[in-house]
């Protein structure tokens, strides 16, 4: 076990609601890529909505990371060497390659949003469609699944404790980023009028996606082992409670119901749910 | 002049006057904290942005039922592998002539991935720049060929300063005349940590005692690398098959 003598970096909620935001992101365009690449023609509408929402969420995403920086107006320096412009990029740094991640995946995001926008206001076709297109929307689900999952692994890549203690924090998130994106989408679905039959194959995910998830932390806090106690002081009890109901009741809701109220409820608790784990792992390890 | 510099401090003669702290503090233009008083001697508190030396206060009991200090002047530690180095996005942080380790005031872009990456919580956000600071081994003054000011300001020559390969010797040199002396528990920190340490440490103590990670706990960040982005490769993978089993599935009950 690894003996610790560190500062905390001070990441706090700018940090929280990107991991989350990101998650949903990248999670969502993912869904709407299988969506669209595996799915029937049932299934377009929430594909389309998958990528109508990506984007909108997505832009709030480098806001948040800029206005985190002690000096924003130098985001750029993430990207440029500032002293011989030339392109800054370390693939052993994850926030090197998340910046970089976030960009393109902003072009795909950017493309597919104008591709549903156009769908949705003209009726246009999709024009995604063919070889070409659709290896550019799986091209994009991969980025979108790395800027899901790649968070944890940027708080494992350093020598905090308990974020650098573990290696399932890159797949925590991610399990998790695609839950809260079904969840997500599963929400706005049936806040609008969708076809049912896509609606009942996100909430069949989102089970997968939770279990997953629920397996992830236990694989989490044994990897821990001995540093996971320091989660259990009772300051971070009720977000750990928050992040169980946010998987447990949702899951039974899954498997219990798939009329509308239920549906919607477990949508939010797992919303609820992945943002307070991102919250118990960013500030249970700097406090 | 290029030339690899580094520290020696030797805690057996640190007397805890903080001459250092105070040089390091004029000569860099750190206006500190407010003192803060505990339960012992030390005001400062820890390393930071204010703060790139410290001065650590020890008390421990001696066979005779007495109280012993145990002081040591710390300081960024310069690592050949540097962590802070390892995951800085901007390339701020870099390798000087002097083989230092240097954050770029007019690169930096207060990011704190360095924070979270010093194994010795050397760095400090300051929040009043907006920038990531810390020891800069006095790099303006290395390159006017003059000697740290806190190495410079030590009444005690518990601080020396000089070419790595010269401290090497004089602290091994030391180790042998202390464990000679019948000092059994002297020890060196610094030779095998991080590829090498440029601020070399003689304790008294285990290194834990002092804030420092012992040997075996002196890791890289990027060790994680690899085995965390496969665990999310296999997640993924896992995910993804689990959601086209499940859009494949005949669409649900109506």
């Amino acid at each position: 076990m690894i003996e610790h003598f560190v500062t905390a970096p001070q990441w706090e909620w700018y940090i929280v609601w990107y991991f989350f935001l990101g998650g949903i992101a990248g999670g969502v365009y993912a869904l709407g890529a299988i969506l669209r690449l595996m799915g029937d023609e049932r299934d377009a509408p929430i594909a389309r909505l998958a990528f109508l929402l990506c984007l909108p969420i997505l832009v709030i995403c480098p806001i948040l990371l800029t206005l985190d920086l002690g000096r924003p107006l130098r985001f750029w320096h993430m990207l440029i060497d500032s002293r011989t412009f030339t392109l800054n990029f370390k693939y052993w740094s994850p926030m090197s390659v998340g910046v970089w991640v976030l960009l393109i995946f902003g072009v795909f995001a950017l493309i597919s949003f104008l591709e549903a926008l156009a769908n949705l206001r003209t009726g246009r076709a999709p024009f995604l469609v063919g070889g070409l297109g659709r290896a550019f929307v799986a091209v994009g689900a991969v980025f979108g699944l790395f800027l899901a999952g790649y968070t944890g692994v940027l708080l494992s890549v350093s020598n905090q404790p308990v974020w650098s203690d573990t290696w399932a924090l890159g797949a925590l998130f991610l399990a998790s980023g695609l839950s809260v994106a079904a969840a997500t989408l599963s929400l706005v679905s049936r806040l609008g009028r969708h076809e049912r039959s896509a609606e009942a194959k996100l909430t069949r995910a989102d089970r997968y996606f939770t279990v997953l998830e629920l397996a992830l932390l236990v694989v989490f806090f044994v990897s821990l082992g001995a540093v996971g106690s320091r989660f259990l002081a009772p300051r971070w009890m009720a977000l750990w409670a928050i992040v169980l109901i946010g998987t447990l009741v949702p899951l039974a809701l899954h498997f219990s119901s798939e009329r509308r109220t239920p549906a919607m409820l477990a949508a939010v608790l797992t919303l609820v749910g992945g943002l307070a784990l991102r919250m118990v792992v960013v500030f249970g390890a700097q406090m | 002049m290029a030339r690899t510099v580094g520290f020696f401090t030797d805690t057996t003669l640190c007397i805890g006057c903080k001459a250092c702290e105070v040089a390091c503090k004029e000569w860099n233009q750190l206006p500190g904290h407010a003192p803060e008083f505990g339960d012992g001697y030390d005001n400062t508190g820890q390393l930071d942005e204010q703060n790139w030396r410290h001065v650590q206060f020890h008390e421990r009991s001696t066979a005779k039922g007495g109280v012993a200090w145990n002081m040591m002047s710390d300081v960024c530690k310069h690592c050949a592998q540097a962590s802070c180095m390892e995951v800085c996005p901007t390339n701020a942080i870099i390798r000087t002539e002097f083989d230092t380790v240097y954050i770029q005031p007019s690169v930096c872009n207060g990011c704190r991935d360095c924070i979270a990456a010093c194994p010795y919580h050397v760095i400090g956000f300051d929040e009043a720049s907006g920038l990531a600071r810390k020891c800069t081994f006095c790099y303006d003054r290395l390159q006017a060929n003059l000697m740290p000011a806190c190495a410079k300001a030590c009444p005690t020559e518990s601080i020396k300063f000089g070419d790595l390969s010269t401290m090497k010797e004089v602290a091994g040199a030391r180790l042998n005349q202390l464990r000679g002396q019948g000092m059994a528990e002297a020890r060196l920190y610094g030779e095998k940590e991080y590829g090498g340490l440029h601020a070399l440490f003689l304790l008294t103590d285990k290194p834990e005692v002092y804030g420092l990670p012992p040997t075996e706990s002196a890791v890289l960040p990027s060790r994680n690398n690899a085995r965390s982005y496969l665990a999310s490769l296999a997640t993924a993978v896992v995910g993804v098959v689990g959601a086209v089993f499940a859009f494949r599935e005949r669409g649900g009950k109506e």
